[in-house]
C-alpha cells in the first residue's frame, strides 16, 4: 500500500491528494431535549429519560425549546457565520427502529447558520482558514444496541430528541494532521461558549469523516462518508486508512463507490455498511407541526455581545501580553481551564518560566495521575509561589522540580517545603568556597588535567561540588568560583 | 314523575343543562338513558369502545359535585369521542388494525378538557381509518351505518365520514353530542349527511395534542351536535390555547353561546359562483337558492363573490394531505406500540406490519403521499400544492374583505349507499369538494341542516366565516337554523322514537 | 403521470408496506388515475406565489429549558409488541 505523507500520498502512479470534509454532531448543552421536556443527563436507565413526545407515540407534538436556538445561534456566531433569521424545520423521513418518528426534525433548505469560517492551529505553529458550510439544529436518534442479545436489537430511547448541531464543514482539509486540527479546534470554541461540553466517548460529539482522492489540483473525484469516529485518534486512522483504500483502488484501475462506511475501531479499518441495500430518498418537507423559526435580530445582537474571549482572540492576547510564541500560546488557549490557570500563573513573573512549568511538569504529573487540571493539587497560586522561589534565586531549577513534587504529594506550598526540608539554594560565596576547595583538595589528579587544557573536567567538579551541597549550591557561583580556584 | 327514556335521550344538551339544573334528573339516569340508546344502536356499529363503566362513574362524579353546588359548564353530558382522540386507559384505534391493542397512558388535551367541564364519556365512534374516507366505509373494525335510510329503500347508506361514527350517534340519540375531527370536511360532511349540526374551527383553536395525526396543517377538532347552540356550548368547552401544540393560537375564548340570536342584520353574505358546479343535483342547488332567501330575509346582504382558484383546492389538497399522512404514519411500525407481524428481518417486519395493519384507502394514501414527496418529484407535486395553497388563502382573504361569511351546500350529493363509489376513490374524493377549500386556508366552517332531498334524506348547508371569527359563523347558522325548521329525524332512533 | 409496477415497488419500499406482486398492476392503476387528476394543478400559473409556510399566523412557540416530562419507563415501553429488561426489542439489525 502507498505511503501517506503530510496528506500527499506516493502511489505507484504517481501523487494523490486528500479532500476531506467533515460532519460533526455536537450535543447542545442544556437540561431538556430540543422538543421535549425529558432530561438529557447521560448514562440514565433505559427509557428512564423519556418522553411520550420522544416515544413517538400518537398524537404527540414537538414543542421548541428556546435554549436550544440561542446555543446554535452562540456557537454560529463564535464560528464567525450567517445567522438566518428565519430557518425552517423539515422533516427527513427513513426507517429506523431508534428513530420513533419514523423522520428526524432536522433542518434543510433553511439552516439556523449559514456559511462562516474556523482557524486551525497546525503542529508547525502555522494556521490555516476552514469553512464552515452551514450549522442545523436537529434530534438526536435513541441508541440501538446490537450486541446484547444473539437475535434480537435493543432500543432505549434516553437519547431519543436531544439536541444536535450538525455542524458541517467546507472538504478544505488536506491531510489527516488538519481534521484532527479542525476537530480540536472546533471542540475548543464549542467547550468555550459551553454550548456543548465535546466529550467524544459519552457520544456528545460525533464525527462522519467525507473523504475523496484527486491528483493535485485535479477536480474532485468521487467521495466516501464514513460515519461515528469517535475520537480524534479514530478520526486520523480512519482518514489514512481510507485514503490508501481509495488509492488502491483507483491505482488498480477501479472506481470509487460513493457509499456510507463504518470505522471498525478494533481492526482500524473502514467498511461498507451492510444495511445499505436501497438509495436513501429522505422525502424533507416542512414539519407541519412547527411553524418557520423567525428570531429577533436585537436578540441575536444579544447574544453576539454576551460571547465570551474565544480561543482564537486570546491566542493573539498571549502572544502579545506574554511575548510567547503563537505554538505556545495555542496549546495553552485550546481549554479555557489552561489558559486561566496560566494566566494566573504568569501574571508579573516570567511568562516563558510559567509556560514550561504549566505545560511540562503541571500536564506531565496530570497526565500520570490522570486528574483533570481543576483537581491538580498544585493550583495556580502555588505553581506561583513555586516559580518566585525560582525567580527570586532561594532555590535551584533542579531543587524546584523536587519541590513540585512534594508539592503534588502533600499540597503543601513551595515556600514551606522548602523550610521544611532546607532546600534553600546556597548563594554564600564562603560557603561555596570552603566546599570547593574540599573537593578540589580530594581530586588533585582531576585538578591537573583542567590546568593542563581539559576544559570538560569542569562539569565533573561542578557536578562534586553540588553532591557534597545537596544540590544546594547556587551552580552560577559554583561555577565561577571553581574556574578561580582552578587556574 | 320521572320522563321517558326516549325524552331524555331527545334532549339536546342546552334541554339536558336545564333539566339537570332544575333537578328533573340525574347526570346518573341520563348517562343510563344514553347507555341504554349506544346498545340500542349496536347494528349502526357507530362506536368501536363503549365505556359504560366509565360513563356511570363519571355521571355519579358529576351528581356529586352538583350535589356540593359545583357546577361546570356541561355538568353531567354524556358525550361521544371520536376513536382518534386518546383516552386515557381506554382503548384507542383511529379505526384501524395498526393500533391493534393500544391503550394510551395519556388523555389528548382536547377530551381532558371536557371532562373538567363535567362532560361524561359514553364510548369511542367509529370513523375511516386514520380519518381518510367520507364514506366510514375504511374503517377497520366496518362500516357504519347511517341511521338514515330512504323511505321504501332498505339499501343501508353511508352516515359520511370520516366522523360518521360521531354523526351517526348524535342522529340516532344514542348522544346529544359528540366530537370528531375535520380535515377535509371530516366533521360538515357526516353531519350534512346525518341531518345534524358539524363544525370545524378555525386551525389552531382546538388543540391537536392527543389525537391522532392524519393531516397536520389541516387537522381540527369540532364538535357534532343537533342543534346550533349546542355546538356553541361544546366548542366553547374544547377551545383554547394549549402550550403543548405550537400550533394552538394564544387568543381569548369567547362566549360562543352569547353570539347567537338576533337576525342578520348588517351582514354581508358572500356567495361563490365557483361553487356552481356541473352535476351538483338542483335540490341541492334549490336549497342554496332557499339558504340565501332565508338569510335575505333575516336582514342580510347578500354579495356574489369569486373565489378563482376553487376548482384546485381538491388535487391541491389530495397532494397535501397525503404527503403529510405518509410522515405522520411512519410512526406505526411494530417497535413501541400496536400491531406486530413478524418477518424475517426487521425490513420484513416493518413491511408486514404496514402491509397489513394498514387498509387499501390508508395504503393507498401514503403512496401517494411517499411519491409527491420523493426526490425529483417534490417541486412538482407538494411545493406546487403549497403555492396553489397561498392562492386559495388569498381568495378568501380577499372575499373576506368584502363580506362577513360565506354561504355554500355541504357536500355535492346526498348520502349514498354503503358500498357504493368504494371503487373509485377520485368520485369518492369530489364529497369533499365544497369543504376542502375552507379546510386549506385553515378558516371555520358549519354545516347546518337545513332540508331533505326529494328521496328524503338530509342536506346540509355550510358556512365559513374569517379566522378566529366562530361567533359570526355561529351567529349566521343559528339564523339558517331557525328559518330551514329541520325537524326531521331519521329512521333508526335508539330507544324509540 | 403514469406509475408502473416498479414505481410502485420501489415507493412501497420506501414507505415499507408490503404489496404483494399480483397487486402491483391494480395500484399502478389507480396511482396513475389519481396522479393524473392531481396533475391539473399544472395549468394553473403559481410563478411567484410563495408556497404557504403555516396556516395560522403566529410565530413559533419557544418554550423554557426545564426538565418537565419523561421518568416514567414503564408507561413508555407498555404498549410494546416486546421489550426486554426495560429496553424495546426488535429483529436484529446488522450495520
Ligand atoms: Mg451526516
Ligand atoms: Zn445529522
Amino acid at each position: 500500500m502507498a505511503d501517506t505523507n503530510g496528506g500527499l500520498i506516493q502511489g505507484k502512479t504517481g501523487p494523490w491528494e486528500m479532500v476531506i470534509g467533515l460532519e460533526v454532531h455536537a450535543q447542545v448543552i442544556g437540561e431538556s431535549k430540543l422538543f421535549s421536556g425529558a432530561a438529557t443527563a447521560f448514562g440514565a436507565a433505559p427509557n428512564s429519560q423519556v418522553s411520550l413526545v420522544d416515544a413517538a407515540m400518537p398524537g404527540m407534538l414537538p414543542v421548541l425549546n428556546g435554549h436550544s436556538v440561542a446555543q446554535a445561534v452562540k456557537t454560529g456566531l463564535a464560528l464567525n457565520a450567517k445567522i438566518n433569521l428565519t430557518s425552517v424545520f423539515e422533516r427527513k423521513n427513513y426507517f429506523y427502529p431508534d428513530l420513533p418518528q419514523g423522520y428526524q426534525i432536522s433542518q434543510y433548505l433553511q439552516p439556523i447558520v449559514g456559511e462562516g469560517t474556523i482557524e486551525l492551529d497546525l503542529p508547525d505553529g502555522s494556521t490555516k482558514e476552514v469553512g464552515i458550510e452551514r450549522l442545523h439544529m436537529e434530534q438526536d436518534a435513541g441508541k440501538s444496541l446490537h450486541d446484547q442479545h444473539p437475535t434480537m436489537t435493543y432500543i432505549d430511547l434516553n437519547r431519543s430528541g436531544i439536541t444536535l448541531m450538525e455542524i458541517v464543514s467546507k472538504p478544505d482539509m488536506g491531510s489527516a494532521e488538519e481534521a484532527a486540527a479542525y476537530i480540536a479546534k472546533l471542540r475548543s470554541i464549542l467547550r468555550y461558549l459551553g454550548t456543548c461540553d465535546g466529550n467524544m466517548e459519552e457520544g456528545s460529539l460525533r464525527c462522519d469523516v467525507n473523504l475523496s482522492m484527486r491528483r493535485p489540483g485535479a477536480a474532485l473525484g468521487t467521495r466516501t462518508e464514513t460515519k461515528n469516529v469517535n475520537s480524534i485518534r479514530f478520526v486520523k486512522l480512519a482518514i489514512e486508512y481510507e485514503a490508501r483504500r481509495q488509492v488502491q483502488v483507483l491505482e488498480d484501475g477501479g472506481k470509487v463507490v460513493q457509499e456510507t462506511r463504518l470505522f471498525d475501531a478494533d481492526k482500524g479499518v473502514t467498511r461498507a455498511m451492510r444495511s445499505k441495500e436501497e438509495a436513501h430518498d429522505y422525502r424533507y418537507f416542512p414539519d407541519p407541526d412547527l411553524l418557520p423559526l423567525v428570531l429577533d435580530p436585537d436578540w441575536v445582537e444579544d447574544i453576539r455581545r454576551g460571547l465570551p474571549e474565544l480561543p482564537d482572540a486570546r491566542k493573539a492576547r498571549l502572544v502579545d501580553d506574554f511575548a510567547l510564541s503563537p505554538y505556545d500560546a495555542g496549546v495553552l488557549v485550546a481549554e479555557r481551564e489552561t489558559a486561566d490557570f496560566y494566566e494566573a500563573v504568569a501574571k508579573g513573573r516570567d511568562a516563558k518560566l510559567a509556560a514550561n512549568w504549566l505545560t511540562g511538569e503541571v500536564f506531565g504529573a496530570l497526565n500520570r495521575s490522570g486528574m483533570a487540571l481543576a483537581e491538580a493539587p498544585v493550583d495556580a497560586k502555588k505553581l506561583g509561589g513555586l516559580i518566585d522561589l525560582i525567580a527570586d534565586g532561594t532555590i535551584s531549577g533542579r531543587i524546584a522540580k523536587e519541590v513540585f513534587e512534594a508539592m503534588w504529594e502533600s499540597g503543601k506550598p513551595a515556600a514551606a517545603i522548602v523550610a521544611d526540608q532546607g532546600l534553600e539554594q546556597i548563594s554564600d560565596t564562603g560557603a561555596i568556597e570552603a566546599i570547593v576547595a574540599q573537593v578540589i583538595a580530594d581530586s588533585p589528579g582531576q585538578a591537573e588535567q583542567f590546568k593542563s587544557g581539559n576544559e570538560k573536567i569542569l562539569g565533573w567538579f561542578v557536578g562534586q561540588v553540588m553532591k557534597a551541597s545537596q544540590g544546594k549550591a547556587n551552580p552560577g557561583l559554583v561555577n565561577r568560583i571553581l574556574r578561580d580556584k582552578l587556574s | 314523575m320521572a320522563p321517558a327514556a326516549s325524552e331524555l335521550t331527545d334532549l339536546t344538551i342546552a334541554g339536558a343543562r336545564a333539566a339537570l339544573a332544575k333537578g328533573e334528573m340525574s347526570a346518573r339516569e341520563l348517562t343510563e338513558a344514553q347507555i341504554a340508546a349506544v346498545e340500542a344502536a349496536r347494528p349502526l356499529n357507530a362506536f368501536i369502545t363503549e365505556t359504560p363503566e366509565k360513563a356511570l362513574m363519571m355521571a355519579e362524579a358529576s351528581d356529586a359535585r352538583r350535589r356540593a353546588g359545583e357546577v361546570r359548564p356541561l355538568e353531567g353530558i354524556p358525550l361521544a369521542i371520536k376513536d382518534l382522540f386518546c383516552t386515557e386507559g381506554v382503548p384507542t384505534t383511529a379505526g384501524s388494525h395498526i393500533l391493534d391493542g393500544f391503550t394510551p397512558p395519556y388523555e389528548s388535551s382536547v377530551t381532558a378538557k371536557l371532562w373538567e367541564s363535567g362532560a361524561v364519556m359514553l364510548g369511542k365512534t367509529n370513523l375511516d381509518e386514520f380519518a381518510m374516507g367520507s364514506s366510514n366505509m375504511t374503517s377497520y373494525f366496518g362500516a357504519v351505518e347511517s341511521p338514515w335510510r330512504r323511505p321504501g329503500d332498505d339499501r343501508p347508506l353511508v352516515p359520511g365520514g370520516s366522523s360518521g361514527g360521531s354523526a351517526a350517534a348524535v342522529a340516532a340519540r344514542c348522544a346529544p353530542g359528540a366530537i370528531g375531527t375535520d380535515t377535509g370536511g371530516s366533521i360538515r360532511q357526516p353531519a350534512a349527511f346525518c341531518g345534524i349540526v358539524g363544525m370545524k374551527p378555525t386551525y389552531g383553536r382546538c388543540s391537536r395534542w392527543g389525537v391522532v395525526a392524519f393531516a397536520s396543517s389541516l387537522d381540527q377538532p369540532g364538535p357534532l351536535t343537533r342543534t346550533v347552540r349546542d355546538a356553541a356550548i361544546l366548542l366553547g368547552a374544547m377551545a383554547g390555547h394549549d402550550p403543548k401544540d405550537s400550533t394552538s393560537v394564544d387568543t381569548p375564548v369567547p362566549d360562543y353561546e352569547a353570539a347567537l340570536g338576533g337576525d342578520a342584520r348588517g351582514l354581508k353574505i358572500g356567495i361563490p359562483r365557483e361553487y356552481r358546479l356541473d352535476g351538483t343535483p338542483p335540490e341541492i342547488e334549490a336549497l342554496w337558492r332557499q339558504g340565501i332567501e332565508w338569510l335575505k330575509h333575516a336582514g342580510a346582504e347578500i354579495r356574489d363573490i369569486s373565489l378563482p382558484h376553487t376548482s384546485y383546492a381538491l388535487p391541491a389538497y389530495y397532494i397535501i394531505a397525503p404527503a403529510e399522512a405518509s410522515s405522520n404514519l411512519a410512526r406505526y411500525d411494530g417497535v413501541r406500540y400496536g400491531l406486530r407481524v413478524p418477518g424475517a428481518d426487521l425490513t420484513e417486519m416493518y413491511e408486514n406490519t404496514r402491509g397489513q395493519g394498514f387498509g387499501a384507502e390508508v395504503k393507498r394514501r401514503v403512496l401517494i403521499g411517499t411519491y409527491v414527496l420523493s426526490a425529483g418529484y417534490y417541486d412538482a407535486y407538494y411545493n406546487k400544492a403549497r403555492r396553489v395553497r397561498s392562492l386559495i388563502l388569498r381568495d378568501f382573504t380577499d372575499a373576506f374583505e368584502e363580506v362577513d361569511a360565506i354561504l355554500t351546500p355541504t357536500a355535492p350529493s346526498e348520502a349514498f349507499a354503503v358500498g357504493e363509489k368504494m371503487d373509485d376513490p377520485i368520485a369518492m374524493y369530489l364529497n369533499d369538494v365544497f369543504t376542502v377549500p375552507a379546510s386549506l386556508a385553515g378558516l371555520p366552517g358549519i354545516s347546518v341542516p337545513a332540508g331533505l332531498s326529494a328521496s328524503g334524506l338530509p342536506l346540509g348547508l355550510q358556512l365559513i366565516g374569517r379566522a378566529f371569527d366562530e361567533e359570526t359563523v355561529l351567529k349566521v347558522a343559528g339564523v339558517l337554523e331557525e328559518a330551514a325548521g329541520f325537524d326531521a329525524k331519521p329512521q333508526f332512533v335508539a330507544g324509540g322514537r | 403521470m403514469a406509475v408502473d409496477r416498479a414505481t410502485v415497488a420501489r415507493i412501497a419500499k420506501l414507505a415499507r408496506i408490503r404489496v404483494p406482486e399480483r397487486d402491483l398492476d391494480a395500484l399502478a392503476g389507480e396511482l396513475s388515475n389519481i396522479l393524473s387528476w392531481i396533475e391539473q394543478l399544472s395549468e394553473l400559473d403559481t410563478e411567484g406565489v410563495a408556497p404557504m409556510t403555516s396556516v395560522v399566523a403566529v410565530e413559533l412557540p419557544r418554550r423554557a429549558d426545564a426538565v418537565t416530562d419523561g421518568g416514567y419507563p414503564d408507561k413508555v415501553i407498555a404498549n410494546a409488541p416486546e421489550a426486554v429488561h426495560g429496553f424495546f426489542a426488535v429483529p436484529k439489525v446488522i450495520e
